[in-house]
């Protein structure tokens, strides 16, 4: 997967002119910064989507993501800097952009009182599909997330992630270049979760799209070719799941002992180490674990009641730099009162 | 998680093939007929959701039927005096209580905007690549259709006031309900485009409504009126189409021109009798002088 950024250039990106790195920019933004009175919620990131890429943006609630997909998808003017987007400026060419991106929000967005087909043809009408090719494609959508036989049910016996699909159909069909997925599964049951990404990682294989995606849970960010880790409104890292983790270079080791204060105090004094206590256990990074652990207990005053060793994750990358994990950054107060004032101002 | 995505074709993978079976999709640029197709599937999300949603159709006559048969018949015996032979209070007061017949429902048809803005529909609409004006005008259609035709069920009623049907009669009042609805959609549009809760709009909408309808002239002649309520009633644009709604109905009555000109006085300011065309007039333009201030509130981005 590492290897796809560094392709040169495809069949595609050939076709479709390419620019000096082989591979052409869907979405290229430039200093972008967006401001709501005292608060900056984006504070000038630059970033890159090649064609046919999975590109996810990772960060805790209140990071900026979702002021920056509204800005990307023509709902929101930046403060300063520049978005193109499917080869449109996304602030002068409004619906040039919009006819080429497929949105699914955060919150759905469906006529719950219209039954599935009635919303895809509403859908279908407003965006000026061809007449001809409403019925097929209509089915063509539906098909992919497994919806066609329910078409003419009311979206409100629909459960979470049935409308979820739907709303991910909606946005196909008027086969856009870009698809945005806002947080795509927050709020479903993992079972559910794991279905959405099937179907969104089933249909790279199907149509010819750029998947721009946000989201805060780790695991997810995994299903992309690249991702960008945002924090504060800024892009911290940005770069495929595998070289991020390879960039830590340490493992995190995990002990549970009898004493935890002790054994924190004992690492700091014999290897000079900095643990803290995490999830229950003494947590700390370091490089090679495995070849740490046989010196860790062959001279440590405190009894270790089990030991675990893990190669860096997500979260580890998140946390190396940001220095918070994911959860601690949402849960701090600052940042939910950045969300509240931003989904106030938002509301339009 | 990782194998699904390295088992996913990528860019000029083995993917492209498989892509000819997309169906080809070229959304055309903005044009007209682009907006008129939006129009059309904006008036007919209005069309559909009132089909489906009896509950509303049936308590909307409510309150016209209360105010029809209750207030009409127990007022009778006390205005009843002043009717000539053959004409109930009830004629007097049906073209303004059909007049109420389509105010709640032309208004809370754009409470819908305010509820889609809450459910999050109108994201769904507003990042479309169509004008605003269209989706503005569509909504307008919509409601302003639903109401009239919440009026003609009224309508129906007509006969148990001593209003005859009359075809030249029953038109000249669609036509009148239409452009009535439509001006009460657009306003209700223009309000929902600024306000965002929806309990603040029921509010609103509840506290304008019985105002208007109350000085429209509805229940009583313009005629003879203290100064104050004369004032208040020609500043109420309801007004300005109840009293072609009662001429038409009067003009079809079998009466003395003195009666008539006694409760079908029609509208004056400071003595001048507005004309009807420019009554019906007056009441066309503020509904699209309404509906484009809503387009360009719609058309305003964070």
């Amino acid at each position: 997967m590492a290897s796809r950024t560094g392709t040169g250039p495809g069949p595609l990106a050939s076709m479709a002119g390419g620019e000096p790195g082989g591979r052409p920019a869907v979405i290229s933004v430039a200093g972008l910064t967006k401001r709501y009175g005292e608060i900056e919620a984006v504070r000038g990131i630059d970033f890159e989507v090649a064609r046919g890429e999975t590109f996810g943006f990772l960060g805790p609630n209140g990071a900026g993501k979702t002021t920056t997909i509204k800005i990307l998808c023509t709902l929101a003017n930046a403060t300063s800097g520049t978005a193109i987007v499917a080869g449109h400026d996304a602030a002068s060419e409004r619906d040039a952009v919009r006819r080429d991106i497929g949105l699914v929000f955060q919150d759905t967005t469906l006529d719950t009182y219209l039954t599935a087909e009635q919303n895809l043809r509403f859908h279908a009408e407003l965006y000026g599909v061809p007449k001809a090719a409403v019925a097929p494609r209509m089915r063509q959508v539906l098909d992919m997330v497994d919806l066609w036989d329910r078409k003419d049910s009311l979206v409100s016996t629909f459960s979470g992630g049935m409308r979820r699909r739907l709303e991910i159909a909606r946005g196909l069909l008027h086969a856009p270049r870009v698809l945005f997925l806002d947080e795509p599964t927050v709020g479903l049951d993992p079972q559910t979760r794991s279905s959405i990404w099937r179907y969104i990682n089933e249909l790279k294989g199907r149509e010819d799209i750029t998947i721009f995606l946000t989201t805060h849970y780790m695991d997810e960010a995994e299903n992309c070719d690249r991702i960008a880790i945002i924090d504060h409104g800024q892009i911290v890292a940005i770069d495929t799941p595998e070289a991020l983790k390879a960039g830590i270079g340490e493992d995190r080791v995990q002990i549970q002992t009898a004493d935890d204060a002790a054994a924190i105090a004992a690492l700091a004094e014999t290897f000079g180490i900095e643990a803290a206590l995490r999830d229950g256990a003494v947590t700390f990074s370091v490089a090679a674990g495995e070849q740490f652990v046989p010196r860790l207990f062959a001279g440590f005053p405190v009894p270790i009641k089990s030991v675990s060793v893990s190669r860096p994750s997500l979260d580890d990358v998140f946390m190396s730099y940001t220095g918070t994990t994911i959860r601690d950054a949402e849960a701090s107060g600052s940042d939910a009162m950045r969300q509240m004032a931003a989904r106030f101002r938002g509301g339009r | 998680m990782t194998t699904d995505v390295a088992a996913t074709p990528g860019t000029g993978g083995p993917g492209t093939g498989m892509l000819a079976d997309q169906i080809r999709v070229a959304v055309p640029d903005r044009g007209i007929r682009h907006d008129l197709r939006a129009v059309s599937i904006v008036w007919r999300r209005e069309l559909i959701r009132f089909r489906t949603d009896r509950l509303r159709a049936i308590t909307a006559l409510i309150q016209p039927i209360l105010f029809l048969f209750v207030l009409g018949t127990g007022l009778s015996s006390l205005a009843g005096a002043g009717m000539p032979p053959g004409v109930s209070f009830k004629t007097f007061i049906y073209p303004g209580v059909l007049a109420m017949s389509v105010l709640f429902t032309a208004i809370f048809s754009a409470a819908s905007i305010v509820w889609d803005r809450e459910f999050g529909f109108l994201r769904e609409i507003l990042v479309a690549p169509v004008s605003r004006a269209s989706i503005v005008i569509g909504k307008c259609l919509g409601g302003a259709t639903i109401a009239t035709f919440q009026g003609i069920v009224f309508l129906i009623l007509a006969g148990f006031a001593d209003v005859p049907y009359n075809p030249v009669l029953i038109l000249t009042l669609i036509g009148e309900l239409l452009l009535l609805s439509f001006t009460l959609t657009a306003f209700g549009v223009m309000m929902a485009a600024r306000i965002k809760q929806f309990q603040a709009f029921m509010a609103l909408t509840q506290m304008l409504v019985m105002p208007l309808f109350f000085l429209s002239g509805a229940l009583y002649p313009l005629s003879g009126l203290p100064a104050w309520l004369s004032v208040l009633t020609r500043i109420d644009p309801l007004t300005y189409i109840v009293g072609p709604m009662r001429h038409a109905v009067f003009s079809h009555l079998s009466i003395s021109p003195l009666f008539r000109q006694h409760l079908a006085p029609g509208i004056t300011w400071g003595g001048w009798l507005v004309p009807l065309w420019l009554s019906v007039g007056i009441v066309a333009i503020m509904g699209l002088a309404m509906m484009a201030v809503a387009i360009a509130e719609f058309r305003k981005t964070e």
